[in-house]
C-alpha cells in the first residue's frame, strides 16, 4: 500500500544568555566540570530562583518570529520526577501557559518551494546536569560501577519548541529543523549547536494510508546527532512502519534509539512508564506580566528573519535558492548586501561584488565582513556608479582596493581624480585624435586590411584617457575615423 | 550597647553562661555557636571602638535551624541534614548580623518546621521554660524557648500556618509574622513556600519592632521578596489605641476553649478598649475551611520542596544497588513520620485526576478566605484573635495528628491570607492537668502590609498590661 507519513517533532535550545536562567553562574559550554555553579543551581536547601530577563526576552523574539501569539500573563510550573541529574528532582518548566502558543515555521526545501509546519507552543524551562557512568566501559549506565554528575548546564535556560505533526517526509522535517536553526541562529537566541547539545530534537513519527484522515500510532525517535541522523532515522522509521503495515503487523507506541552506526531504530524499553508530574504552579516565582510594551520594544529590535529575505531574494531580486540560501545563511555578509542593495538598487550587481572581489578581500585579510574598512553604503555607491557608467568595471576594480585601504567613498575618489568614464564626444574625440595622429604607421597597417591593429588602437586610447573613456565611444568614433 | 555599657563581648559571655546553665533543662538549641559568636563580638567591639554604630549591637540572637548560616550546620531538626554544612547565608540572618545581631545558636524545630509542639524534631527535646513538663510550642519552639530561657534576646523563627506565633504564645512572647514576602526567604529552607515567612520571636513589642527594621525589605534574590518601601516601626511604637477599631471574629468563638481561657480574651479585649480602642464584630465565614485548604496546599508544596533530599547531593545517603534504590533508603531513613505524612498527602494532592478536586480547590479557597479578611478590614483596623487553640500542653498528649494540627485553628487563615500577625501575652491560665499557671496568646493581625499599626497597637496592648514580665521560675529553682 501507498503510505503518507506524518511527523511533528519536538525540540530543546538552549539560549545563548550571559547567565543561567535563575542564578548568576555563567552560561557557558566546555568549562571544567562543577566549576560553574552556586547554591540556586544545584538546588541547595533554601536558596531560590530568580527568572533571567535576557531569557524571557529571547523567547519573546522567538515568539515574534514564528509569529506565535504572546499572551499577556504567563507562568512557571514545576514538573515533578527524580532524576539524579536534576538538582531539585523538579524541573521549572512551563505547563499550562507558556510565554508563547501557536505560530508557524515557513521554511523551503531545496527546490525552493515553500512549506509551513505549525507550532503547538515554544515554552521556557532550564536545563538539567548531566550525568557520566564509569566503571562499564562503555559509558552506558548498565554494568557501571558508579556516576559522576557535572552541574555545569543545570540551569542553562532552554528552550522547548514542539511542532504539529504537520510535516509529511523526512526532507521536510530537516527542511523545518534547518529553518528553525536559521532563524534562532538569526535572532541571536541560541548558538543552536547540535553537537554542543544547544539544539536537541526528538521526531515523532506515524504512516497512514495515503488519503486516510486518522492518524496512525506514533512512535518517537531519540538520540539523533545531526541533521543527516534526522533524515535517515526518519526514513528509517517510515520503512519500518511502512512494512510492518504491509505484513498486518500492528505499529506498538514506544519510544526508539536512533542507531547511527547500523542505520536502524531501536527500542529504548518497551514498558512505557507513564509519568505523572504532578506539574503545579512553581510558588517560588511569581506570575510574569508580558505587557504589549514590552513586545513592542521587541519587535522593534528583531533583525530581519531568513524568511523574509529568502522571500526577497527569489521573488524580488531574482535569485536562484542556491544563491538566496547562501547568503541567507552568512547573515553578516546578508546584512552587509542588504544595506548596499538599498544604496546601489542593483541586487545582482551587488550580490556579484560582495560575494566576489569583497570576500576576497575579506579573506585575504582575514578581517571579518562586519569589520570591513568598505563601509555597506560604500558598496552600493561603487555598484551604483557602474550601473550608470559613471566607471567601468576595471576601474571599479581599482577603486574597491583603494577603498578598502581606506581611502573613503567611490564618489569623492573619483571626484578627487576625475576618474568618470566619458562619453563626452569632444573628450572622446581629442583622446582619439590624438592616438591616431601619434599612431600613424598603425592607421596605414589598418587601412592596408591589417585590422587586427583596431584593439591595439583602442588600447590606446584607453590609455591615454587613462581608463576614463567610454570604450563603446571609443570603438565608435575610432571606426568612424578609420573610415569604417 | 553602642553607648558602651557593656561590650558586645560581655553581653555574649553572659549569655553563653546562662546558656550552659539552663541549656540542659529546656533544651532550646540543637548546636550553641560559642566560638563563633565570642569572635563575632570581638570583631564587633572593634567595629563600635572605632565610631561604627549598630540598631542591634552585640543582640545575643537564637536562629531557627531552617535558616542557613554559612559554615554552621543547619539540620532542619532533622536526620536528613543533621550533618550539613551550610555553604552561604541567608539573606534575613545576613541583615540580623549587619545590624549587629549575634548568633548564640541554632533553635530546636519540628522536623522541616511540620509540628506545633517541637516533638517532632528527630534531633532533641525542647521544654517549656515555664512548665518543663510541656511543650514550648512550634514549629519554632527552640527559638520561643530560647528566649524565654534568656538564653537570647530575639529569635528568629519561620511561621508557615501559626509558627511563630502558638510557640510565642506558649512562652509568653512576643511572636511576629509580617506580611508574606517582607522578609527574603531567601536561605529558609522552604516547608511551603507560599505561606512560609521569617519573623522575630521577642520578649517585646519593640524589640520585634527592631527585627522586623533590620530585615524587612526586598531581596533580589527572592523573587517573591516586595519591592515596596518599608517604613520603620521602632520609632512610630504607641501608648493609646485612640481611634483603633478591633475586630472581633463571630466565627471565632472563645467560649469552646473553656471559661478560664475565655475570660482571659475577654480581659484582653476589655484592656483594649480602656486604651481607647473600639471592639466591632466582623465575619470570616470561610474562616472554617482554613485548616483543610492549609493541610492540601502546603503538603503540595512541601512534596515538592523535599524532593531535593535524596541523597545524591548533601545529606543523608543511605547506599543502595541503584540511584532509585539509594534515593527511596536515604528518605526512608532520613525523614520522620510527620514529614512522611505530609509528602504523602502532598504527592497525592498533586496526582493528576486528584489535582483539580484537591489542589485547584483549595487555592480557590485560599482566595476566598484573603476575600473575607479584606472585607473585615473594610469595618476594622486590626483583628484581635486567640493565638493558639490552648495553652501549651504536656509532652505526647496530642498523639493524633489531626487534634495537632487544631492548636493552629486560628493561625492558619492569616497565613492563607498572608497578612501580618503577631502573638502578644495577654494573660494566664493553669491547665487542669498540671500547677503551673501557662501564658495565653492576644493574636492581633492588620491588612497586608500595615505592619506599622500592628506593632504599634501590639506596643501600646503591652504597656498597659503586665502579662510580659512574667518570668519563668522553674527553671531557676532546678538550675540553682
Amino acid at each position: 500500500m501507498k503510505y503518507e507519513a506524518v511527523i511533528g517533532i519536538e525540540c530543546h535550545v538552549e539560549l545563548k544568555t550571559a547567565s543561567k536562567m535563575f542564578c548568576g553562574c555563567a552560561n557557558r559550554f566546555g568549562a571544567e566540570p562543577n566549576t560553574l555553579i552556586c547554591p540556586v543551581c544545584l538546588g541547595m536547601p533554601g536558596a531560590l530562583p530568580v527568572p533571567n530577563a535576557a531569557a524571557i526576552e529571547y523567547m519573546i523574539r522567538a515568539g515574534l518570529a514564528f509569529q506565535a501569539a504572546i499572551p499577556e500573563y504567563s507562568k512557571f510550573d514545576r514538573k515533578n520526577y527524580f532524576y539524579p541529574d536534576m538538582p531539585k528532582n523538579y524541573q521549572i518548566s512551563q505547563y499550562d501557559m507558556p510565554l508563547t502558543q501557536g505560530g508557524v515555521v515557513r521554511y523551503w526545501l531545496e527546490d525552493g518551494t515553500l512549506r509551513e509546519c505549525r507550532l503547538t507552543r515554544i515554552h521556557l524551562e532550564e536545563d538539567t546536569g548531566k550525568s557520566t557512568h564509569a566503571g562499564s566501559g562503555d559509558g552506558r549506565i548498565a554494568g557501571s560501577s558508579y556516576s559522576l554528575v557535572d552541574f555545569n548546564r543545570a540551569g542553562v535556560p532552554l528552550m522547548e519548541c514542539v511542532s504539529e505533526p504537520d510535516l509529511r517526509s523526512a526532507e521536510e522535517a530537516v527542511g523545518f529543523l534547518e529553518m528553525l536553526r536559521r532563524t534562532l541562529m538569526a535572532i541571536g537566541v541560541s548558538d543552536v549547536k547540535m553537537e554542543e547539545g544547544s539544539l536537541r530534537c526528538d521526531a515523532n513519527v506515524s504512516i497512514r494510508p495515503v488519503g486516510s484522515e486518522a492518524y496512525g500510532t506514533k512512535t518517537e525517535i531519540k538520540n539523533m546527532n545531526s541533521f543527516r541522523s534526522v533524515r535517515r532515522a526518519i526514513e528509517s522509521e517510515i520503512a519500518r512502519q511502512s512494512a510492518m503495515l504491509d505484513a498486518g503487523e500492528r505499529i506498538v507506541q514506544e519510544t526508539l534509539g536512533w542507531d547511527e552506526a547500523n542505520g536502524t531504530t531501536i527500542s529504548m524499553r518497551s514498558k512505557e512508564l507513564a509519568h505523572d508530574y504532578r506539574y503545579f504552579p512553581d510558588p517560588d516565582l511569581v506570575p510574569m506580566e508580558i505587557t504589549q510594551e514590552r513586545v513592542a520594544a521587541v519587535r522593534a529590535k528583531m533583525p530581519p528573519l531568513p524568511i523574509e529575505r529568502f522571500e526577497r531574494y527569489t521573488r524580488e531580486y531574482g535569485f536562484n535558492v542556491k544563491q538566496a540560501t547562501q547568503l541567507i545563511d552568512a547573515p553578516e555578509i546578508a546584512d552587509f548586501f542588504d544595506r548596499s542593495v538599498t544604496v546601489s538598487k542593483q541586487p545582482q550587481q551587488t550580490q556579484n561584488f560582495v560575494l566576489g572581489d569583497l570576500s576576497r578581500l575579506a579573506n585575504e585579510s582575514g578581517t571579518p565582513i562586519q569589520q570591513s574598512p568598505v563601509t555597506p553604503e560604500h558598496l552600493g555607491e561603487l555598484v551604483a556608479l557602474v550601473e550608470s557608467k559613471t566607471i567601468n568595471s576595471k576601474i571599479a576594480k581599482e577603486l574597491l582596493a583603494r577603498m578598502w585601504a581606506g581611502e573613503g567613498s567611490p564618489k569623492s575618489i573619483v571626484e578627487r581624480e576625475g576618474l568618470a568614464q566619458t562619453s563626452d564626444p569632444a573628450a572622446v574625440a581629442r583622446f582619439v585624435d590624438e592616438v591616431l595622429a601619434a599612431n600613424a604607421a598603425s592607421v596605414e597597417e589598418y587601412r592596408a586590411g591589417k585590422t587586427n591593429v583596431f584593439g591595439f588602437l583602442v588600447g590606446a586610447v584607453m590609455k591615454s584617457s587613462r581608463g576614463k573613456a567610454d570604450p563603446a565611444a571609443v570603438n565608435a568614433l575610432l571606426r568612424e575615423r578609420l573610415g569604417g | 550597647m553602642n553607648g558602651r555599657e557593656r561590650s558586645a563581648r560581655e553581653l555574649i559571655d553572659a549569655t553563653l553562661a546562662r546558656i550552659e546553665n539552663v541549656e540542659p533543662q529546656v533544651g532550646a538549641y540543637l548546636s550553641v555557636l560559642e566560638r563563633e559568636a565570642r569572635e563575632r563580638a570581638d570583631a564587633l567591639d572593634k567595629r563600635i571602638a572605632a565610631g561604627e554604630r549598630f540598631p542591634l549591637a552585640g543582640v545575643p540572637l537564637a536562629v531557627k535551624d531552617n535558616l542557613v548560616l554559612e559554615g554552621t550546620v543547619t539540620t532542619c531538626g532533622s536526620r536528613m541534614l543533621e550533618r550539613w554544612v551550610a555553604p552561604y547565608t541567608a539573606s534575613a540572618v545576613q541583615s540580623m548580623l549587619s545590624a549587629g545581631a549575634i548568633p548564640v545558636g541554632k533553635a530546636n524545630m519540628d522536623e522541616f518546621a511540620m509540628g506545633s509542639s517541637c516533638e517532632n524534631s528527630a534531633l532533641g527535646v525542647t521544654r517549656n521554660p515555664y512548665d518543663l513538663e510541656r511543650v514550648p510550642g512550634g514549629s519554632s519552639g527552640g527559638s520561643a524557648a530560647s528566649v524565654a530561657a534568656h538564653e537570647a534576646t530575639i529569635a528568629l523563627g519561620s511561621d508557615t500556618g501559626g509558627s511563630i506565633r502558638e510557640p510565642a504564645a506558649f512562652c509568653n512572647l512576643v511572636g511576629f509574622k509580617p506580611t508574606y514576602g517582607r522578609i527574603s526567604r531567601y536561605g529558609l529552607i522552604a516547608f511551603a513556600s507560599s505561606l512560609d515567612q521569617i519573623g522575630p520571636l521577642t520578649r517585646t513589642v519593640e524589640d520585634a519592632a527592631l527585627a522586623y527594621d533590620a530585615m524587612a525589605g526586598f531581596d533580589p534574590m527572592d523573587s517573591t521578596s516586595v519591592d515596596r518601601a518599608v517604613e520603620p516601626t521602632a520609632g512610630a511604637l504607641r501608648e493609646d489605641l485612640r481611634g483603633v477599631r478591633i475586630g472581633v471574629v463571630k466565627q471565632f468563638d472563645t467560649h469552646k476553649l473553656g471559661a478560664d481561657i475565655d475570660d482571659v480574651y475577654d480581659r484582653a479585649l476589655h484592656d483594649l478598649e480602656a486604651l481607647g480602642a473600639e471592639i466591632v464584630e466582623v465575619e470570616l465565614p470561610t474562616a472554617d475551611y482554613g485548616l483543610a485548604t492549609y493541610y492540601l496546599i502546603a503538603p503540595a508544596e512541601c512534596s515538592s520542596n523535599l524532593a531535593r533530599f535524596d541523597g545524591v547531593r548533601y545529606g543523608l545517603r543511605v547506599d543502595g544497588a541503584d540511584v532509585a534504590e539509594m534515593n527511596e533508603r536515604s528518605r526512608a531513613a532520613g525523614f520522620g513520620p510527620e514529614v512522611k505524612r505530609r509528602i504523602l498527602i502532598g504527592t497525592y494532592a498533586l496526582s493528576s485526576g486528584y489535582y483539580d478536586a484537591y489542589y485547584v480547590r483549595a487555592q480557590k479557597a485560599r482566595t476566598l478566605v484573603a476575600r473575607d479578611f479584606a472585607k473585615a478590614f473594610e469595618s476594622c483596623d486590626l483583628i484581635a484573635a486567640p493565638a493558639a487553640s490552648s495553652p501549651a500542653f504536656r509532652f505526647k498528649s496530642k498523639s493524633d495528628p489531626y487534634s495537632m494540627y487544631l492548636m493552629d485553628y486560628y493561625t492558619i487563615p492569616m497565613s492563607l491570607a498572608g497578612l501580618p500577625a503577631l502573638s502578644v501575652p495577654c494573660g494566664w491560665v493553669t491547665p487542669e492537668d498540671g500547677k503551673r499557671p501557662m501564658p495565653l496568646g492576644l493574636q492581633l493581625t492588620a491588612p497586608l502590609f500595615a505592619e506599622r499599626p500592628l506593632l504599634a497597637a501590639a506596643h501600646a496592648y503591652e504597656r498597659a498590661t503586665t502579662h510580659a514580665a512574667k518570668h519563668p521560675t522553674q527553671i531557676a529553682e532546678v538550675a540553682r
